[in-house]
């Protein structure tokens, strides 16, 4: 569903991509583990076409992508769950829902969608008048998922969600996670907490400074040396 | 009290005037985190389209205010386009120059078009008369000003807190990069920023058209200095803040006139903005962004 091809992305002179490849098979769940600061944001963040990489192409389902605006990219059906959040705080809940529709143009399905997103996080239904920043940690991260949700995306890209959330969130999260993909979204997951992301996913990559070093089936490589090693503390 | 009464009745279309003007300051700082210089001047390129539809077209007011608005929108798009877009991504320094050179240019382009002295703004375009409301007179420009300002800040606030416009504009300039990954086109909210802030100047311009009789090619410098001082009182940036930092520059400035001495008028805006950035740089509405830890 999504070809990324030997990518190649800069930061001024910092070479934070090198050739990074990674294929998303359709209806699956796949995760790209690493370090802080491995690169993991910027392959998102260059899916979405926020920025543009030097060489290499992004391909999704058939359509090359690599120079697309991304407002178009959210209308081919990608969308993403950024890191942080980054939920609108100073806007109701309502607006933050509605502004993840923003390309869409039928009233009628996205009161709709609102409402799927009400049933699956009822606790923003009670508090869809107040503004974003008032909520907990947990709910702002339901609320990224909602607003994401509200593009309706084929492919979901989510950047560290369980970043700042109580164990027990984290777990709840996940579980939301598998659920929004049986239910037919494929989701390409960026995860620090390379336990919990693998025991999610289908497939994953693990990123090194920049370059993809290890890759293969998600339950193969928890069982690794090297992933045991570096990222599951031995 | 009587005389008192009618000062603030004097200050509020002054102050309607500022706060029009401050609207835009503060809305385009809010999305581009710029102060742009140049905004006063579009209020007096405002001013003088609504001259030249006055008189060469023979137009009425309401549409000479239209149809500054309109230009002026325009014009507001292009300076954008043209001057602050190639700049966004550089230092705010660099972007703060540039407005400061746009401004000149719009003055001095004025002036090399039209000549340096002022032009006297059409006095049957607006007939003066006096009402006697409870003792206090009340001329019926200065009833014009407050209410097309109130109508047009109405207006203002139905686009950004009901209209899907208005929601992406209030979108980008609190996340610009979430709001890119909404869908939410950034340049194309911007540019409605610009257009929207700039026909506000517009209005603006033909309001101190009305109020002061006359229009010049400076006239943008010292009400641009006093509005951007209006935003930064109420906190720039905040849309209620700018309204009612308006009408307190408004208000102060004919208190200044009516009980002090009218050539302290200015020094007494400006002092102002000392106090306001000694004591709250962040403005009456704006929150301290001390240092979370």
């Amino acid at each position: 569903m999504l070809v990324v091809k030997d990518i190649d992305v800069y930061y001024g002179a910092i070479h934070a991509l090198k050739k990074v490849s990674i294929n998303v098979e359709q209806g699956s769940i796949v995760t790209l583990i690493g370090a802080n600061g491995a690169g993991k944001s910027t392959t998102l963040k260059t899916i979405s076409g926020l920025i543009r990489p030097k060489s290499g192409s992004i391909t999704f389902k058939g359509k090359e992508i690599t120079r697309v605006l991304p407002e178009k990219i959210v209308e081919l059906g990608i969308s993403q769950v950024p890191e942080g959040r980054r939920i609108f705080a100073a806007m109701t809940v309502m607006e933050n829902l509605e502004m993840g529709a923003f390309r869409r143009k039928n009233k009628a399905d996205i009161n709709r969608d609102i409402e799927m997103v009400f049933t699956r996080f009822p606790r923003l239904k009670e508090r869809r008048k107040q503004t974003a920043g008032t909520l907990s940690g947990g709910e702002q991260q339901m609320l990224a998922i909602g607003r994401a949700l509200m593009a309706r995306p084929e492919l979901l890209l989510m950047d560290e969600p369980s970043m700042g959330l109580a164990p027990l969130l984290v777990r709840e999260i996940f579980e939301i996670i598998k659920d929004i993909n049986s239910q037919g979204t494929t989701i390409l997951l960026v995860e620090q907490n390379a336990k919990i992301a693998l025991s999610t996913a289908d497939y994953a990559y693990v990123i090194e400074t920049g370059e993809i070093v290890l890759q293969g089936k998600a339950r193969e490589l928890m069982h690794s040396e090297e992933v045991k090693k570096a990222y599951l503390g031995g | 009290m009587h005389e008192f009464t009618q000062q603030i009745v004097n200050g509020l279309s002054l102050g309607a005037i500022y706060a029009l003007i401050a609207l835009g300051y503060t809305m385009v700082y809010g999305i581009i985190k710029l102060i742009n210089f140049a905004h006063g001047d579009i209020m007096m390129v405002g001013a003088f389209v609504g001259y030249f539809s006055l008189t060469l077209l023979g137009t009425n007011i309401f549409v000479a205010m239209v149809t500054a608005m309109l230009t002026c929108a325009v014009l507001g798009v292009l300076i954008e386009k043209i001057a602050y877009r190639p700049l966004r991504n550089s230092t705010r320094i660099a972007a703060l120059i540039t407005a400061i050179g746009v401004s000149l240019f719009l003055e001095y382009t004025v002036i090399f078009l039209l000549g340096p002295s002022q032009k006297v703004f059409p006095a049957s375009a607006f007939p003066l008369k006096a009402y006697n409301v409870g003792g206090l007179s009340i001329l019926n420009k200065d009833v014009f000003v407050f209410v097309s300002a109130v109508v047009l800040m109405l207006i203002l606030q139905y686009i950004i807190k009901w209209t899907k416009t208005g929601k992406a504009m209030r979108a980008v300039s609190l996340d610009r990069e979430a709001a890119l990954l909404m869908g939410i086109s950034v340049d194309k909210t911007i540019s409605i920023t610009f257009a929207i802030g700039s026909a506000l100047a517009a209005a603006a311009g033909v309001m101190v058209g009305v109020y002061y009789n006359t229009v010049n090619p400076l006239m943008g410098i010292i009400p641009g200095l006093k509005a951007f001082v209006a935003a930064v009182l109420g906190g720039i940036g905040i849309i209620p803040g700018a309204m009612v930092g308006g009408f307190v520059m408004g208000i102060l400035e004919t208190m200044v006139s009516g009980y002090g001495n009218s050539l302290y008028r200015d020094a007494v805006a400006f002092g102002v903005l000392i106090l306001i950035l000694l004591i709250k740089p962040s403005g009456i509405f704006g929150e301290d962004t001390g240092e979370k830890v």
